[in-house]
C-alpha cells in the first residue's frame, strides 16, 4: 500500500484553483496546434472538453460508439444542474455549495476539488445561455431557479424536465461547430478497445468499428476518457443499454488505478421491475416526492386494491420514522427504508416490488388540475409504461441504481496514474465523494470539460513540444490490437450456449442482492464465490451467433459484460475492506441505533484505490488520505 | 394479472448497405402485455440466439425516449401507431393477441441501411454542422441574466429545441425531406436573442445542406403526425419565411463588402 499524492495546490481552499491557474505551465497560442488530443466520450464532459480544447488550438480527435455525439446517457438527466449565481438573493455562495457538496458526500471528498467546482459552476451557466440552452426564465426573462434534491437554497437551474437533454445538445453543437471548422475529427459508431502505453505514458488507443468491425489504432500527445460511469454492471438500471466501464476498466487494466468502486447511488423514486424481461428501469423525478406520500400496507401479504386500503391500515413509514423531513429524506435513506418494507414482505404491485407514491391527498386538497400541471408528463410517461393512470391508483416505486461516483482515481489536474491519460466527468472519483448530490451530475461534467481539463492539460503538454505522437506503426500499437484482436476471437470461438445477456442479467443479480443499498460481510464474500463461478461460465458457455466483421451488437456486449464481471469482483473487494457506512454505501454492520449509516472517520476517512495486478489476481489496495479543513465532520440526521 | 400475446412478426432482414434485404416471418409467443416493443424484440433474438440463428440488430439506447436512437416503421408509422411516442416507449398492451406486425427501418436515401433495422442518420450531423449552433467559445460568456429572453421566445425554443433528432419526420414523409428537424433548429436558435447575429447565415447554410441530402417539402404534414415530441409545423413556415429574408440579407451583406 502506498499513499497518493493528489498534487492539490498549497494556500487557502478558496485561493488554490486562483493560484494554481497562475503556476500552470501554459503552451503558446500557436504552439496548441502541434499537439493531438483524444477524446473518447461525447457526453456532457466529452463534448464540452473536446470542443474547448479544439477551440484553443489542439487538434483533437473524438470518439463515439454511438451514431451520434448527441446520444449520449447525459441526454436523458431529468432536474437541473446546480449553479451558485445566489440570483435569488436566498443567501447561496461558492461557499456553501462547496460546503453542501462536501456534507452531501459524507465527507468522503477531496476538498479542493469540490470547491473548484463550485467556483466554475457559474460559468457553466454564463456559457449554456449563450450557446442558447434554453432554461427556464421568469416573466421578466431572467433565468428562474429552484430548489432541488432537499437543498435550502434554490440554486438549480432547470430546462424544463430535459435539462440533461438540451446541456448535452448545447455541448454537441459547440462540438459540431469544431467539426465543421475541421480542428475535431470525429469518429462515430467507434469503441474503445485499449489504452496504448509507451515507456509507461498514454500514446494512444485502439479502437474497434462497429459497422465493419476494423480494428485500428490511433494515437496522440494525450488520452482523455469521458466514457460516463458504470451503473448498468447491476443489468438493470436508469442507465441507457449501452453504457459501459470498458473504457475506464481496459485503462484500469493498464494501469490507472480505480478508486472507490463500491461507491454508487441508488435512486428511490424509480418504476419497479414488471417481468423478468424487464431491460432497464425508468427515473420518475425525484421532485414527486414534494407532493406523493409513501407507503405500504400495514400487514403482510395484503392483497386488496390500494383504495380498499383504509388509512389505518397503512404504513406511512418515512413520515413515521423521520417526522421532520418525512417524505424528503435523502436518497439513500428513502431506498434503503424502501428497501426494508419490501424485504419484509410489505412490497405491493403483481411481483411484491414496489410501495405506493400516492398523490390522492394532494388532489383532494389542490384538485387534479393543479397536480396536472405540475407532474402531468411525468404521470403521462407512467400511465405509458405501467398501463395505469396515477390520478386514479398510487404510483408503484423501487430504488434503482442510478449514478457511480467511484471510478479512474485522477488527481487535482484529472489526470490518472497513468502520465497523459486524463478522466473527466463521471468517469473519474472526485467530486462526489461516497453520495451525490441531485442536480450535481450535469455540473461536475461540464465543469470538468468546459472550464477545468483545458486548463490542467496544457500544463503536462507545454514540456513536450518536441515530442511527436508515437507512430502507430510502433511495436506498442501492434500489441494492444494482437490482445484487442485475440479477445475478439476468443468470444466468437466459445460457442456455448447462453446470450451474453443472459449472463448479465444473473450478474446483475449478483450484485444488486450482494453490492446494492445494503451490503453486509458475509453477502459480500458470497459475491466474491458467486460472480467467479459465473464468470467463468460466461467465458466457457457464451453463445455469440454471427460475425465480427460486420455489426454485431452481441460481440460488441460481449466485451463489456466481461470487463463488468472484473469490475463486480473490484466492488466487492472495495465495500468488504470499507468496514463503515458513509453515502450510497451501507454496510449492515455498520450503523447507529436508529439504523442510520455510521462512518469511521479516524480508519477511513480516505479514497481507496485500487491498482491491477495481473488477470485473476487480486488488486493492490493504495489510499488517498483525505483532510477536512474547511468543513467540520458531522453526523448526518434527518429525524 | 396482465395477459400475454401471441403475434406474428415480418421483419426486414439485411446484411449491409449493399444487399438486396428481404421480409423474414418470425412468431412471438407469450408476450406480456408489459413489455415494451423493444423487450419484445429482445426476447425475440434470445430465441434466434438460442437456435443458433443470426438475431435482428436494431438501434436503440435510453429506452426512456429521449436519446432519439431509436427508430422503426412498425406496420408502415414511424414509431407505431401510438402518438407522441417513441418505439422504445410503445409497449405491447397497444397491440393485440394474434396481430402480424410489419418491422421495416426507416427508409430514406439520405438514411442508407447499415444492417436490418440499422440506418446510417448521420446526415442529420452534417445539417448541423452547417450552422446548427451559436458561435461563442468557452469562456466568451458573459453573465447568463445580462441577456434576457421573453418568456415566450424561451418557451418556444423550448419547444422546437425538444426535438431529438429520431428521424421519424424524413421517415413518414413521402418526398424523404428533413424540413421539420432543420426548421427546429432553426426555431430553437432563430428565435432567441443570442441567435441573432447567425441568424440569416445559419438558415441558409443549414437550408443547403438539408437539400443537398433530403427530398423536397410538399406540406403533407406526417412528418408532425409521426413525431414523438410533437414538433410543430408552424416551425417550417418560420424558416421558409427566414431562409427568404436570408436570401436578401446575405446577398446585400456580399455586395457591401
Amino acid at each position: 500500500m502506498t499513499l497518493l499524492d493528489s498534487r492539490t495546490p498549497e494556500g487557502p481552499v478558496a485561493e488554490k484553483w486562483e493560484n494554481h491557474k497562475f503556476s500552470m505551465k501554459l503552451v503558446n497560442p500557436n504552439n496548441k496546434r502541434r499537439f493531438e488530443i483524444i477524446v473518447v466520450g461525447t457526453g456532457l464532459a466529452g463534448a464540452a472538453a473536446a470542443a474547448s480544447l479544439s477551440e484553443l488550438g489542439y487538434r483533437v480527435k473524438v470518439f463515439t460508439f454511438h451514431d451520434s455525439p448527441r446520444r449520449a446517457h447525459s441526454i436523458a438527466a431529468q432536474g437541473g444542474i446546480n449553479a451558485a449565481k445566489n440570483y435569488t438573493n436566498d443567501g447561496d455562495s461558492v461557499h456553501r455549495l462547496f460546503y453542501d457538496t462536501v456534507k452531501g458526500g459524507d465527507y468522503r471528498s477531496r476538498e479542493a476539488n469540490v470547491h473548484r467546482l463550485a467556483e466554475v459552476s457559474v460559468n457553466i451557466i454564463d456559457q449554456a445561455a449563450a450557446q442558447g440552452v434554453p432554461f427556464a426564465r421568469e416573466y421578466g426573462g431572467l433565468l428562474d431557479n429552484r430548489s432541488f434534491g432537499g437543498a435550502q437554497v434554490s440554486r438549480t437551474f432547470y430546462a424544463r424536465g430535459q435539462t440533461g437533454q438540451q446541456l448535452l445538445l448545447g455541448a454537441y453543437q459547440a462540438l459540431a461547430k469544431q467539426v465543421a471548422a475541421g480542428s475535431v475529427e470525429l469518429h462515430t459508431r467507434t469503441e474503445l478497445l485499449d489504452l496504448v502505453l509507451k515507456d509507461g505514458r498514454a500514446c494512444g488507443i485502439v479502437t474497434r468499428d462497429l459497422t465493419s468491425g476494423d480494428i485500428r489504432s490511433h494515437s496522440a500527445h494525450a488520452v482523455v476518457l469521458a466514457t460516463g460511469g458504470y451503473g448498468n454492471v447491476y443489468y438493470l438500471s436508469t442507465n441507457a443499454m449501452a453504457s459501459n466501464v470498458t473504457a475506464a476498466w481496459r485503462a484500469h487494466r493498464r494501469g490507472a488505478f480505480f478508486a472507490n468502486a463500491c461507491y454508487t447511488q441508488i435512486h428511490p423514486t424509480c418504476i419497479p421491475a414488471s417481468d423478468e424481461f424487464q431491460s432497464k428501469l425508468t427515473l420518475m423525478s425525484e421532485s414527486l416526492r414534494n407532493d406523493g406520500r409513501i407507503w405500504v400496507p400495514d400487514a403482510f401479504d395484503d392483497t386488496r386494491p390500494p383504495d380498499e386500503i383504509p388509512d389505518g391500515d397503512r404504513d406511512y413509514y418515512l413520515e413515521r420514522k423521520y417526522p421532520a423531513f418525512g417524505n424528503l429524506v435523502p436518497r439513500d435513506v428513502a431506498s434503503r427504508n424502501a428497501k426494508t418494507v419490501v424485504d419484509q414482505g410489505k412490497g405491493v404491485g403483481p411481483l411484491k416490488n414496489g410501495v405506493y407514491l400516492d398523490f390522492g391527498a394532494v388532489i383532494e386538497r389542490d384538485g387534479e388540475d393543479v397536480v396536472r400541471s405540475k407532474y402531468g408528463n411525468l404521470f403521462d410517461m407512467y400511465d405509458r409504461i405501467t398501463g395505469e393512470n396515477p390520478y386514479k391508483v398510487p404510483m408503484r416505486i423501487y430504488p434503482a441504481t442510478h449514478y457511480t461516483m467511484g471510478g479512474v482515481w485522477v488527481d487535482y489536474n484529472l489526470m490518472t496514474t497513468i502520465p497523459g491519460c486524463y478522466a473527466i466527468g463521471e468517469a473519474n472519483f472526485s467530486d462526489h465523494g461516497a453520495n451525490r448530490l441531485g442536480a450535481s451530475a450535469l455540473m461536475q461534467g461540464l465543469a470538468d470539460g468546459y472550464f477545468v481539463l483545458p486548463y490542467t492539460i496544457g500544463d503536462d503538454l507545454a514540456g513536450r513540444l518536441s515530442e511527436t505522437p508515437v507512430s502507430t506503426d510502433d511495436p506498442v500499437f501492434a500489441e494492444a490490437e494482437t490482445v484487442a484482436k485475440s479477445q475478439i476471437d476468443r468470444f466468437m470461438s466459445i460457442s456455448g450456449t447462453r446470450s451474453v445477456d443472459w449472463f448479465h442479467r444473473e450478474l446483475g443479480k449478483l450484485v444488486w442482492d450482494y453490492i446494492g443499498m445494503e451490503r453486509t460481510r458475509e453477502g459480500l464474500e458470497k459475491a466474491l464465490t458467486e460472480i467467479p463461478a459465473l464468470e467463468q461460465e460466461f467465458w466457457a458457455d457464451l453463445r455469440i451467433p454471427g460475425s465480427a466483421a460486420t455489426l454485431n451488437s452481441g460481440l460488441e456486449k460481449a466485451g463489456r459484460v466481461a470487463d463488468f464481471f472484473e469490475l463486480a469482483k473490484l466492488m466487492a473487494r472495495d465495500a468488504l475492506d470499507r468496514e463503515e457506512s458513509c453515502g450510497g454505501h451501507f454496510r449492515a454492520e455498520h450503523q447507529t441505533e436508529e439504523g442510520e449509516a455510521k462512518r469511521d472517520d479516524e480508519n477511513f476517512a480516505h479514497v481507496a484505490a485500487w491498482e491491477w495486478n495481473e488477470p485473476g489476481a487480486v488488486q493492490t489496495r493504495h489510499q488517498e488520505e483525505l483532510t477536512f479543513e474547511n468543513v467540520a465532520l458531522s453526523q448526518r440526521s434527518y429525524k | 394479472m396482465s395477459s400475454e400475446l401471441d403475434l406474428t412478426l415480418q421483419i426486414w432482414r439485411q446484411d449491409g448497405p449493399h444487399d438486396e434485404g428481404h421480409f423474414e416471418s418470425y412468431t412471438a409467443s407469450g408476450i406480456s402485455e408489459d413489455m415494451s416493443f423493444l423487450e419484445m424484440l429482445d426476447t425475440v433474438n434470445e430465441d434466434l440466439i438460442h437456435q443458433g440463428d443470426i438475431p435482428i440488430e436494431f438501434d436503440h439506447d435510453c429506452r426512456e425516449g429521449i436519446c432519439g436512437t431509436c427508430s422503426l416503421m412498425i406496420n408502415g408509422q414511424a414509431h407505431g401507431h401510438e402518438k407522441a411516442t417513441t418505439t422504445c416507449q410503445l409497449h405491447m398492451r397497444k397491440f393485440n393477441d394474434g396481430d402480424t406486425i410489419v418491422v421495416e427501418p426507416f427508409r430514406a436515401r439520405a438514411f442508407p441501411v447499415v444492417r436490418d433495422l440499422v440506418v446510417d442518420r448521420s446526415a442529420f450531423d452534417r445539417i448541423i454542422e452547417a450552422g446548427g449552433y451559436i458561435s461563442v467559445n468557452t469562456g466568451a460568456a458573459s453573465d447568463a441574466n445580462l441577456t434576457p429572453v421573453p418568456k415566450e421566445a424561451s418557451d418556444t425554443s423550448f419547444d422546437a429545441a425538444a426535438c431529438i433528432g429520431c428521424g421519424a419526420c424524413v421517415a413518414a414523409c413521402p418526398n424523404s425531406a428533413a424540413q421539420l428537424f432543420t426548421s427546429a433548429k432553426l426555431a430553437h436558435l432563430n428565435l432567441i436573442p443570442q441567435g441573432q447575429p447567425q441568424r440569416f447565415e445559419r438558415t441558409e447554410s443549414m437550408v443547403e445542406a438539408m437539400e443537398s441530402f433530403f427530398g423536397s417539402c410538399t406540406n403533407h404534414g406526417e412528418c408532425h403526425e409521426a413525431c414523438p415530441k410533437e414538433i410543430s409545423l408552424d416551425f417550417i413556415a418560420f424558416m421558409n419565411r427566414d431562409y427568404v429574408k436570408a436570401k436578401v440579407k446575405n446577398r446585400k451583406l456580399a455586395g457591401q463588402t
